[in-house]
């Protein structure tokens, strides 16, 4: 039996120093939230968002810099660093919707913020994953502390019953992935993916423990994804979720999971990509067509918005089916504009919002215009983005991803892409059309004293026209962040990725 | 000795038993229960692979996923009860205040 050399394994702090950070700072929020009040709480977001801004600017420092920490368990590179950027900035937006919405609805906002951060830190790790192990505690990590935040409103039967939902089905995919886990340790004798990408240029690639195995990793990533068949939590949790949590768990969540599932399929199974790219081809285009489908014929805004957020599921699924670095650089810049877009949307959501979750019809934003020009003007913003109309950040998000499948010779998945984004138009059109062109809805509670919700809306808004308008540098840094990943592959698999 | 493969088919039965038990039960509890038995069934896959291959990273990963379902569990039950207080109810087909 081989024994466990504690002095082989190497310490190496610097790798996961935001991770650090962010772990610190949740026990900090808990301590100081002991003499935080409850109905003012806008100074524990206050400082959690500086100690956001912490993490943010040490995970700027790792930049460029790459290799592996703990014997493997932490891969460092640019993609683990793309994405912890991205979710350090869009937790910051969701701690921003939260500041003024937290002490209106009573919520302790103490364990809020902590469970916020504690979540925030499964997604980075999954990020950073360097072994199947750390990507199963680190989507625990994130899982456990968001099925707590969707049931955050005790005594709303709507937010109780989306926690219940989001915790049961969200409990059943855990043990499929972890099951996959077992199988692929059984079938390659190791748990590190690099090893496992390694154990892969040989005969295994069609072990089938191996490939139950990869199966049941699918199933688990496409529940947290949410892509058909296994979205039905989705519309539940999303509508009964306190609403900055929904913005959480469309963004956050879908980032963090969306890491763990490129970095191991999309790089570290990159070889077997012919084993599982028509089974993702065929839950892209059931994700897509389902989702916007049923989008369509929804009343409550925050209920079509989890539709169109399995729609997209399904969009970045089409690149993912596509395989390949160009397609993994367009997710990657897909993912970055659908961050800022989607929270934007839901900073929308929570502006409209009276107490809870009435004012969240889509016919109370009948006239908005009329009332709240701003206000209308960014959801029209964000809600185009989402349709994905030039120049904003959604139409080039699936520009790159479409043609990066179709230099893959996915004529017909682009094709049903491509009729789904013109359905998807309807249902997103709608709204713009009930807040120009009718008259009615509720009236917004004013804005004048919610200097955070503004500061979310301006930053979503300006990050939506600019990834939009000037993609370069995004897309550049996208693509390199993409291939670094491969960094970690052996060198043969890396060579036959070029 | 038993061959792993033995321990591999009686925790894939278990782990089937779960699945089936979370979706025929209606009862919540039920359900999480059914859910820590896949995650046990899991584990003993982890152990008979760890004995087969001789190597220990099978048992140091059971570690955490007992850790972890716990966590799971105190999360889990903790929902449960703040869903039971406000509808008096465990049964998910009577959690039905959001349909379309």
């Amino acid at each position: 039996m081989a024994q466990l050399n504690l002095a082989a394994i190497s310490y190496s702090w610097l790798p996961i120093c935001p991770l650090a950070i962010v772990a610190v700072s949740a026990m900090i929020v808990l301590l100081v939230g002991v003499h935080v009040r409850d109905d003012e709480s806008e100074s524990l977001g206050a400082l959690t968002l500086v100690l956001l801004s912490f993490a943010f600017m040490f995970t700027l420092g790792l930049l460029g810099r790459s290799g592996i920490a703990f014997a493997g368990a932490i891969s460092i590179d640019n993609f683990a660093t793309f994405f912890e950027l991205t979710i350090l900035l869009s937790v910051a937006l969701v701690v921003l919707m939260s500041i003024e919405y937290a002490p209106a609805l009573g919520i302790s906002a103490a364990e809020y913020y902590a469970l916020l951060l504690f979540s925030t830190l499964g997604m980075m790790l999954m990020a950073t994953a360097g072994d199947l192990i750390v990507i199963f505690v680190g989507f625990e990590l994130m899982s456990i502390g968001v099925y707590v935040l969707a049931g955050f409103l005790r005594r709303n039967v709507k937010s109780s019953e989306a926690a219940i939902k989001y915790f049961i089905l969200g409990a059943f995919s855990t043990g499929f992935l972890l099951y996959g886990i077992a199988l692929i340790y059984g079938a390659t004798g190791t748990i590190k993916l690099a090893a496992i990408s390694a154990a892969l240029a040989g005969p295994l690639a069609t072990n089938p423990l191996l490939l139950s195995g990869l199966g049941l990793l699918l199933i688990g990533f496409a529940f947290k994804v949410a892509a058909v068949p296994f979205h039905m939590w989705t519309p539940d949790a999303y509508e009964g979720a306190p609403t900055p949590v929904t913005a959480f768990m469309a963004v956050g969540v879908k980032l963090g999971a969306f890491a763990a599932f490129l970095r191991i399929f999309m790089v570290h199974l990159n070889l077997a990509s012919a084993h599982w790219s028509w089974v993702l081809w065929v839950i892209a285009a059931l994700t897509m067509t389902l989702g916007n489908l049923s989008a369509l014929v929804q009343t409550n805004i925050k209920r079509m918005l989890a539709y169109s957020a399995i729609a997209h599921a399904g969009y970045i699924l089409v690149g993912m089916a596509a395989a390949g670095p160009q397609a993994g650089g367009a997710i990657l810049y897909y993912l970055l504009g659908y961050a800022f877009t989607n929270l934007g949307a839901f900073a929308v959501v929570i502006a409209l919002e009276r107490r809870g979750t009435a004012g969240d019809r889509i016919s109370d934003y009948r006239g908005l215009a009329a009332r709240h020009p701003a206000l209308a003007g960014v959801m029209t913003l964000f809600l185009l983005s989402l349709t994905g109309v030039p120049p904003l950040a959604g139409f080039l998000g699936k520009f790159y991803i479409f043609s990066a499948a179709l230099n893959m010779g996915m004529i017909w998945l682009v094709i049903i892409a491509v009729l789904n984004s013109v359905v998807s138009a309807y249902y997103y059109i709608r709204v713009i059309v009930a807040m120009y062109m009718q008259e009615g809805g509720a009236e917004p509670s004013p804005l004048d004293s919610r200097p955070a919700l503004i500061a979310a809306l301006t930053v979503a808004a300006i990050a939506t026209v600019l990834i939009g308008l000037y993609p370069n540098p995004y897309m550049a840094g996208a693509l390199h962040a993409f291939t670094s990943a491969f960094g970690a592959v052996s060198p043969t698999a890396a060579l036959l990725v070029r | 000795m038993t061959p792993p493969s033995w321990f591999m088919a009686l925790s894939a039965v278990l782990f089937a038993i779960g699945v089936a038990g979370v979706l025929i039960r209606r009862n919540v509890i039920v359900m999480l229960m059914s859910i820590e038995l896949m995650l046990n069934a899991v584990n003993l896959t982890f152990i008979a692979i760890s004995r087969a291959l001789g190597s220990v990273d099978g048992q140091v990963i059971v570690l955490f996923v007992i850790t972890v379902a716990a966590a799971e569990a105190a999360a889990g039950l903790a929902i449960i009860i703040s869903a039971f207080r406000n509808r008096e109810t465990v049964y998910a087909d009577e959690l039905n205040v959001m349909r379309w």
